[in-house]
């Protein structure tokens, strides 16, 4: 690891002058499952490190009737152990595949959803996953995007939680310094509002927007600046929601998937009327489905129809020279995480 | 939370820190670099060489300790956030001679061969049963899937976990 | 001479029993010191800084910056300009530093200039590697009953006589296998932590080779092995990749001269595995002839495969294994790739010629639609050693703990639940194993207190438990009697632990000096009791006359009757020599169930039975160890480990852990482990057992899987991707 300065705020204004707008400078330290992993291969070299584990307003679980707030610096076994988390079984499914009893209670929601990507490309020092699309391309991408790979991102998004919190329509607040213009509704660039003259701005925006295909080197994974940080996932609650997280793991250790999917359903009277699929490590983002959703709505879950939605997710999938068999496994997520939603046998493991 | 620094201070970023914390029930005190991760700490300046690094990113659990009551990977912690903390490393398990079931049970299941992931299993596997003082077969084969073995020890692991969690019932 | 001998079976208290490992604590308590935890004051950290390009020649080394990183004391360049790298991670330099962050500052601070070199890792295609010049000349070996007439060509006369044998043939099997390289992966990385006194290095090394690597510092640090203490009390892992000193472990003794402080230098992990030993890759392509029984008429095989840059492969000594046709031939072509160098990982060569080739075996069963256990059965007539019957026996042995015969289908035709298939595999192996060179000294204290101390190392295995067995039980001692000194090269020299030698070696070489010490010993307490010594037996703790109990003496007293000196006495084993104590060469049989969800690919092993000989069992808890972890690291490499190269530039791409996939608790299934021992077995000594438990899974798993899916998976280990290709479906 490199020398870098340390600092624990406690409040969140407090973030105000530890930021630097300059990318890299600054890093955010919550559970650090990955980020001291990156230090320490200094594939990231801040200057300076800020943990806001520290910071209480960013920690704890609180539910209303709207929905459920996750404050970002909450543990994953903590999310485990919510009551207030069993409306969302795609979540928890999702948390329990990270099958390592410390990196979930070391890890944190909002880390695991800033996480950078696995690419083993970018992770042995070759570059930033913007700068590896022709190596990622030629080389051996087995592990790669089968979707939203035509520009020079094809890595995975690696968020293993973030399918899940998609389907289920979460939101996500950001905060950072005030750009100071109002904006409507939630801003799309991310851009934090300011909020009575303070340093600090905040913005709310919905979690499918969060993440973002970079084109051009030095864009992030997500909508994120270096000196904004994600606070809190708000998850809407609905009652009527059925969903699941579908995982191909190849292995019941900590290893990412190799496909996923997360689906929420809304069942009426045994027919879907509304549907959110959400394949995950499978594209540069989480990448939502419209024609798996398409293809489940107006019919029953029942083996037929889940393959069917399987089979509409993946038909325009575009694999790499080395990983046509992940079309396959992502076909399967669907099919399983539709399956599993209502309730019903997978047929598989 | 544990808080030792007052909220000024936390703000300034510093280069050194001094840390008090608690070890196996004994506050301890260090100055570190912000970069020395838990695990250097540990080892080299606490002088607990039990923990051990073997993948340094998190997978093999063979550093792993308990902090503020939860399992941890310490290599991935950095020895500042410990400040305030209690930690507990596995030369905290027994009680002067005296050893705890866990270890007891690894030892008459032959639950360890090199011994080098042996810190880091029982470190989780108390984690576990300190939640889940009675886990079935299922969940200890899943709990403790952070841990890896090469020689590899996994059934017997299991089954010392199982006979450890009979013993303290 | 004495005659040496084990006492009668049936007749023991700790050989042949179960016993916990005097160890244990010291491993479970977290006090158990491995190299990488001495840490005397003032030790400097170093780290190595590895190439990042796979094939260069170095342009220039510029370490100036480095130098000025704070807290770096010394950069040392391990290569020249002009020095070519043959693989990434080859080690450049070295940087000793206050502590591991400032270390790993000034590798990061050093500048290389490269010139790049064209590069070729893929060891998979025969056909690539001739494009690229990479193949060493192809290797044949050829075993005909039917000899060339005088006047007849003989590689014209073999050719047409594999054809007419396969012409001849029921069945022709053809099919290409394959098992990719993997890394040893041991837990702690190797390395050292390495100080002076004056002239007199003490070299802490993570090694299996205590005795054997004074020298290999000495001689390019320019002093004597007697200058050199190696000491290693516990390693973490080495399975036949920590034989040597290394390049790094004397770089380390040179920083800690030239700092004049101790060093502590182990290798990252990434470095470890791309440089630090791997298993080399096999692939081949064969042919069978066979009858319509499954009896194999003829074998015709070209393998290929590399150890790295030098070439190399698995040996063609082992194709077909165990099994060897009247009528075969075998070709081997060795590929130079830009990979690190291979080193013994645990049974060399054998477990991948079990996987390329019991599986051909299996598929002939396939092919003919009958049961795979009588394929093996009926193809025992040719094995290479003397163990047909010990086969036979185990195997039906390992079918009644798999229950194969009531679980067996014909390939493919399994029942389907949902898309979860089912499937039995086997494979059997051979080893040779036997005692390696062994000295010890046993000394017997006045007081009754006794130690014996050798330049052995335990790897894990349970070699310091079973040398305190020895002694102790011939002693009629506890096991905790006894004082077991291991793990310093100051101590009379032992043998390294590879290839199954140790535990035979170090029985031998301390049940001698053992029943030697008894004699001498026995002679004292016989004139004081008025007995012949040859009428004493030592057990629970006395020597007493044989039949007359009243005639004895405590340990102790008998001891006191050495007066002020202790009795010390040696003992030795070369290898080879007959010996009733030890033999060699075991066989084994390994079953496995799995299930394999044909939609996704994946494999789970259900059920794993390893029915195991092994000579007289000193342990019986360690031996079990032995085979359960053996068994276990098969199903590593058979469903998930492998190095992952990059085909462009050369880069081992899975070189950590996240990547590098490997079995977890979860993953494993129920494993049957039977000790196979008749009475035979006690009789003829100890063997061997750290390699021959881990053959057989590649070959079993495989085999498993193509009964489940009714598809030969080709190239292990077998991933999802690997299933899925096999069926079509991706």
């Amino acid at each position: 690891m490199k020398a870098f300065e340390y600092a624990a705020p406690r409040r969140e204004s407090e973030l105000a002058g530890l930021f630097s707008g300059r990318p890299g400078a600054t890093a955010v330290l919550a559970g650090g499952t990955d980020l001291v992993g990156l230090m320490k291969k200094m594939i990231v070299a801040p200057d300076r490190v800020v943990n806001i584990k520290e910071i209480a307003s960013l920690y704890g679980i609180s539910a209303d009737s709207a929905g459920v707030t996750v404050g970002a610096v909450t543990r994953l076994d903590e999310m485990l152990d919510s009551a207030d988390l069993d409306a969302f079984p795609a979540v928890k499914q999702a948390i329990r595949g990270i099958n390592s009893m410390q990196l979930q209670s070391q890890g944190t929601i909002g880390g695991e959803l800033c996480q950078r990507p696995r690419c083993w490309y970018f992770r042995n020092g070759c570059g930033l996953p913007t700068e590896l699309g022709r190596m990622v391309e030629r080389g051996d991408n087995r592990y790669h995007a089968i979707f939203g790979n035509r520009g020079p991102a094809k890595y995975v998004s690696a968020s293993r939680i973030a399918p899940a919190l998609v389907a289920l329509g979460a939101s996500v607040r950001i905060v950072g310094p005030a750009s100071g213009e109002a904006v409507e509704g939630p801003p799309k660039n991310g851009a934090p509002v300011a909020q009575d003259g303070n340093a600090l701005g905040e913005a709310i925006m919905p979690l499918a927007d969060f993440f973002v295909t970079p084109r051009a080197p030095h864009q992030g994974e997500t909508v994120l600046d270096p000196d904004q940080i994600v606070t809190h996932i708000h998850i809407p609650r609905d009652e009527q929601i059925a969903s699941a997280t579908y995982e191909v793991r190849q292995s019941e250790g900590p290893e990412y998937p190799l496909a996923a999917a997360a689906a929420a359903l809304r069942i009426e009277a045994g027919v879907v009327t509304e549907a959110r699929i959400v394949l995950g490590q499978v594209a540069p983002v989480p990448w939502v489905s419209e024609a798996a959703a398409a293809a489940i709505v107006g019919q029953a879950v029942t083996p037929e129809s889940a393959r069917a939605a399987g089979e509409a997710a993946v038909a325009r999938a575009t694999p790499l020279s080395q990983n046509r068999y992940k079309v396959q496994l992502a076909r399967v997520s669907v099919e399983r995480a539709i399956l599993q939603a209502a309730g019903l046998e997978t047929g598989g493991f | 939370m544990s808080h030792v620094q007052a909220p000024e201070a936390s703000v300034r970023p510093t280069k050194n820190v001094h840390v008090e914390l608690t070890v196996n029930g004994e506050p301890r005190e260090f100055l570190c670099a912000p970069r020395e991760s838990l695990l250097d700490v540990l080892r080299n300046r606490l002088g607990l060489t039990g923990a051990k690094e073997g993948c340094n990113n998190g997978n093999c659990g063979a550093c792993a300790v308990i902090l503020n009551g939860v399992p941890v990977n310490s290599c991935l912690v950095l020895g500042v956030e410990a400040a305030g903390a209690e930690v507990e490393t596995v030369e905290g398990l027994a009680k002067g001679s005296h050893l705890h079931p866990l270890q007891q049970c690894f030892l008459e299941d032959a639950a360890l061969q090199c011994g080098i992931c042996t810190p880091g299993f029982l470190v989780s596997a108390k984690a576990l049963l300190d939640r889940n003082p009675d886990p079935s077969e299922e969940e200890i084969r899943l709990h403790l899937a952070g841990n890896l073995c090469r020689c590899t020890g996994y059934d017997k692991i299991v089954r010392a976990v199982q006979d450890a969690a009979k013993a303290n019932t | 001479m004495a005659e040496y001998s084990w006492p009668r079976r049936g007749t023991t208290s700790l050989i042949d029993t179960e016993q916990t490992r005097i160890d244990g604590v010291a491993k479970a308590s977290g006090a158990a010191k491995y190299s990488c935890d001495i840490n005397p004051k003032g030790t400097l950290v170093a780290r190595a800084m590895g190439c990042p390009h796979a094939h260069c020649k170095i342009k220039s080394i510029d370490i100036s910056l480095a130098k000025d990183v704070p807290g770096v004391v010394l950069v040392s360049p391990a290569k020249a300009i002009g020095d070519e790298i043959q693989w990434q991670g080859d080690i450049i330099a070295y940087v000793a530093a206050e502590t591991e962050g400032a270390a790993a500052e000034g590798v990061a601070a050093i500048t290389v200039e490269y010139e790049m070199l064209d590069v070729f890792v893929d060891d998979q295609h025969l056909a690539a590697a001739e494009a690229a010049d990479r193949t060493g000349k192809p290797l044949s070996n050829v075993q005909l009953v039917n000899e060339p007439g005088d006047d007849e060509d003989e590689e014209a006369f073999e050719e047409a006589e594999i054809q007419r044998l396969l012409e001849a043939s029921d069945v022709v099997v053809e099919g290409n296998y394959g098992i990719n390289v993997i890394t040893h992966m041991c837990m702690e990385p190797h390395g050292s932590t390495c100080e002076w006194n004056g002239d007199q290095l003490t070299a802490h090394l993570s090694t299996q080779n205590v005795s054997g690597t004074a020298g290999q510092f000495a001689d390019p640090l320019g002093i004597t092995a007697s200058d050199v203490t190696v000491h290693c009390d516990f390693i973490g892992g080495g399975f036949g990749s920590k034989f040597a000193a290394d390049s790094w472990g004397v770089a380390c003794a040179e920083l800690a001269r030239q700092t004049g402080r101790p060093v502590r230098l182990m290798l990252d992990r990434d470095i470890e595995l791309k440089t630090a030993g791997n298993r080399p890759s096999g692939f081949i392509k064969v042919k069978i002839g066979a009858d319509k029984n499954g009896v194999v008429q003829v074998w015709d095989s070209q393998q290929w495969g590399t150890s790295g840059a030098s070439g190399g492969g698995v040996s063609q000594g082992v194709v077909p294994y165990v099994f060897d046709p009247e009528n075969r031939r075998r070709t081997a072509t060795s590929i130079a790739t830009n990979a690190g160098p291979q080193r013994a990982w645990r049974a060399p060569n054998h477990p991948q010629a079990a996987a390329i080739t019991h599986t051909a075996y299996d598929d002939v069963a396939a092919a003919l639609g009958i049961d795979s256990y009588d394929v093996f059965l009926r193809n025992l007539d040719s094995v290479s050693n003397d163990k047909a019957d010990v086969y036979r026996a185990q195997m039906e042995r390992a079918a009644e703990l798999m229950q194969w015969k009531s679980k067996w289908h014909a390939h493919g035709k399994g029942e389907k639940k949902g898309s979860v298939v089912t499937g039995l595999g086997m494979g059997i192996h051979t080893w040779g194993g036997g005692g390696h060179n062994s000295t010890c000294r046993i000394t017997i204290h006045p007081d009754g207190g006794v130690e014996t101390a050798l330049g052995s190392q335990d790897l894990g295995t349970g070699t310091r438990t079973v040398i305190g067995i020895v002694v102790a039980e011939t002693f009629g001692l506890p096991l905790d009697a006894v004082n077991v000194k291991i793990g310093s090269s100051s101590y009379p020299a032992s043998g390294p632990s590879g290839g199954s030698t140790t535990v035979a070696g170090v029985s031998e070489s301390n049940r001698r000096a053992a029943q030697d010490a008894l004699a001498q010993l026995n002679e004292l307490v016989a004139a004081k009791l008025g007995v012949g010594a040859a009428d004493l037996v030592a057990k629970e703790g006395r020597i007493q006359a044989s039949g007359d109990a009243s005639k004895s003496l405590s340990w102790k007293e008998a001891c006191a009757l050495l007066g002020m000196t202790p009795l010390e006495v040696n003992g030795e084993f070369r290898r080879g020599e007959p010996s009733s104590l030890s033999s060699s060469q075991v066989a084994g049989v390994q079953m496995a169930e799995v299930a394999v969800d044909l939609d996704t690919g994946i494999v789970k092993p259900l059920k794993f039975v390893a029915v195991q000989d092994m000579g007289l069992i000193i342990n019986r808890k360690t031996a079990a160890s032995q085979i359960y972890g053996a068994v276990i690291m098969g199903i590593a490499y058979s469903i998930f480990e492998e190095r992952i190269m990059d085909l462009q530039t050369g880069a081992f791409l899975n070189a950590e852990l996240a990547d590098y996939r490997l079995p977890r608790l979860g993953d494993i299934g129920e494993i049957v482990v039977d000790l196979w021992e008749p009475d035979s077995e006690y009789e003829r000594g100890v063997v061997g057992l750290g390699e021959p438990p881990v053959i057989s899974p590649g070959a079993a798993i495989s085999n498993a899987v193509a009964n489940a899916t009714g598809v030969r998976v080709p190239v292990l280990p077998l991933t999802p991707q690997r299933v899925l290709d096999a069926l079509g479906s991706a």
